[in-house]
């Protein structure tokens, strides 16, 4: 059941240049799966419409929730602002989330890109598998790479070869000698195209996270949508809504 | 206290609608709403066969709104009938059936199957939607094609049809009465004003469709201004609708002539706008001792 709700800032602090970590305090934190996301509310009227930020973390028990999210635009710069105590409007939880069951038992890869390293977290920590988490950055700011290593063995990229890997997330893969039977991934587009590719020739499955410009974040104003192989069930046209079909597809089935 | 109004022969519990293409066909919506307590639910607009609509971007942030442009992506009105019109008859609201079409005979394709059921209270014809090449906007925006248009779609339709008018035209009271004069028994306005966005750091425009429709409440002033000559021009009512927010927005609307109003672009901004809206109205009538909500209906001029 999707909710708007007033959750409560606990803490953040900004963990890598533009990078902010947020705590928040919501019912929410009880069904969040590890690839769902929050659509988030600037307070300024001039920013009206929900901010799309995925999952990082949760803490069911205690009612927390955490997001990893980088500064964008008006909206998520108002969010860097916002202080211990302060209360935001929330709409969850949203999206399909990662199909846990795809990677269980199994030598998997759970990579992530950038602000698409955050969803990885959560999915490391629940999936039971064996886990090869590839996590690519553009610089030696390896932001979550503690909180990763805690659920399997981390191997980083960096773009400008600070550390780990120089390259991306598939050099880096490539330079370990690493395989796996099933591919979990977030991250941007030229990374998935390239995940879809290394899926294909591999034939193995790959469960991609994509994002795309969004207005309501449920479905119903239809400009959040991809491709697909298949004709979609809502319109019938070849086209899946990111924010409730997705955000995760299957590779082969989503024309990148 | 009576909240109801009377549409061309259709009675709404309150004047609170939801604008077409901002709730689906409001399943989505039914997590956050109790469809029963709207006026009337107004789907997204729906053509003879599938359409796929623009590629993306299809929609982008603007000051105090939103352009879209989407291009009217719908399953056609066979998934449409089978699946949408089923789902909201199990609620006590009134259904109108937003239709788009391309040409013509398009139009006429989905009235004449619309009209074979029951359930629908009536039927808005789509002819200002700004993101699609042919069809919609182009008879939308000369009075000469509104007319024939209108007068082609009245004789096959067995329901009331409301004609949704376009903002992008020089003179909204020439438009609402060729509506008129051709048969419309109800006007809605305005569909979204066209505006562009472009993106200085990527030098590219923000909506892949270069232009979009733009809805929220910055271009309600304009809206509260189209629909107050609108419903100077014509006789038959008026739906207002533009960057509603509230129900203090909604009684401008209705101040200004409106007969019933539609929550557009705030439903993505808030999902329980309209059933607040609807609300409101209650409040804002005890306040003023309104014992009639038809009593503000273009209550500004008296």
């Amino acid at each position: 059941m999707k909710q708007k709700h007033t959750a409560k800032v606990l803490s953040q602090r900004e963990i890598a240049p533009d990078i902010f970590d947020m705590w928040i305090e919501t019912p929410l934190a009880a069904d969040a799966k590890p690839g769902q996301f929050l659509g988030i509310y600037p307070k300024d009227k001039s920013t009206l419409l929900p901010r799309p930020i995925s999952i990082c973390e949760t803490d069911a028990g205690q009612a927390r929730l955490r997001i990893v999210y980088r500064i964008a635009g008006a909206g998520t710069r108002e969010f860097s602002g916002y202080r211990v105590g302060d209360c935001i409007s929330v709409l969850g939880n949203l999206g399909n989330g990662f199909p846990l069951e795809q990677g269980t038992g199994k030598k998997v890869f759970l990579m992530g890109g950038g602000i698409g390293v955050p969803p990885i977290l959560e999915l490391a920590k629940r999936l039971e598998a064996e886990k090869q988490i590839v996590a690519g950055y553009r610089d030696s700011s390896l932001f979550l790479k503690e909180d990763l290593e805690k659920y399997g063995t981390v191997y980083v990229a960096t773009e400008d070869g600070s550390a780990g890997t120089k390259g991306n997330v598939m050099d880096a893969i490539a330079e370990n000698g690493l395989g796996a039977e099933v591919v979990f991934a977030c991250g941007p587009m030229p990374m998935l195209r390239a995940v879809k590719a290394y899926a294909c020739q591999h034939g193995i499955p790959a469960y991609i996270s994509l994002e795309e410009h969004m207005a309501c974040g449920v479905g119903a104003c239809l400009g959040c949508v991809v491709k697909t192989k298949e004709i979609d069930h809502h319109s019938h046209v070849h086209n899946a809504r990111i924010c409730t079909d997705g955000p995760v597809f299957e590779a082969q089935e989503v024309e990148l | 206290m009576n909240t109801q109004v009377t549409i061309a022969g259709v009675t709404l519990k309150n004047p609170v609608m939801t604008a077409s293409g901002t709730f689906g066909s409001g399943m989505e919506y039914s997590e956050f709403v109790d469809l029963n307590r709207l006026g009337a639910v107004v789907t997204k607009g729906v053509a003879n066969v599938p359409w796929p609509g623009n590629p993306t971007p299809r929609v982008a942030e603007v000051y105090g709104g939103m352009l879209n442009a989407i291009g009217l992506q719908n399953p056609g009105i066979d998934v449409f009938l089978e699946r949408d019109i089923p789902f909201l008859k199990q609620y006590d609201t009134k259904i109108i059936v937003n239709v788009c079409g391309k040409t013509v005979e398009d139009y006429v394709d989905v009235v004449e199957r619309l009209g074979e059921e029951q359930a629908v209270a009536m039927l808005e014809i789509n002819v200002s939607c700004p993101n699609v090449k042919e069809g919609a906007i182009a008879f939308g925006q000369k009075a000469d094609n509104l007319y024939d248009i209108t007068k082609e779609v009245k004789r096959h339709a067995r329901q009331p049809v409301i004609m949704k008018l376009s903002p992008n035209v020089t003179d909204i009271a020439e438009m609402a009465k060729a509506a008129e004069a051709a048969g419309a028994d109800a006007l809605s306005l305005i569909n979204t004003i066209t505006g562009m966005k472009i993106d200085i750091h990527k030098r590219r425009f923000a909506l892949a469709n270069k232009t979009g429709g733009m809805s929220g409440p910055a271009i309600k002033p304009i809206a509260v201004r189209m629909v107050y000559q609108a419903a100077h021009a014509v006789r038959i009512p008026v739906i207002g609708m533009g960057g509603i927010a509230n129900a203090e927005d909604a009684v401008e609307f209705l101040l200004a002539g409106a007969s019933a109003v539609s929550i557009g672009a705030m439903n993505f901004v808030d999902p329980y706008t309209s059933a607040e809206v609807v609300e409101g109205i209650g409040r804002y009538m005890e306040q003023y001792h309104v014992e009639d909500v038809t009593d503000l209906i273009g209550a500004v001029d008296r």
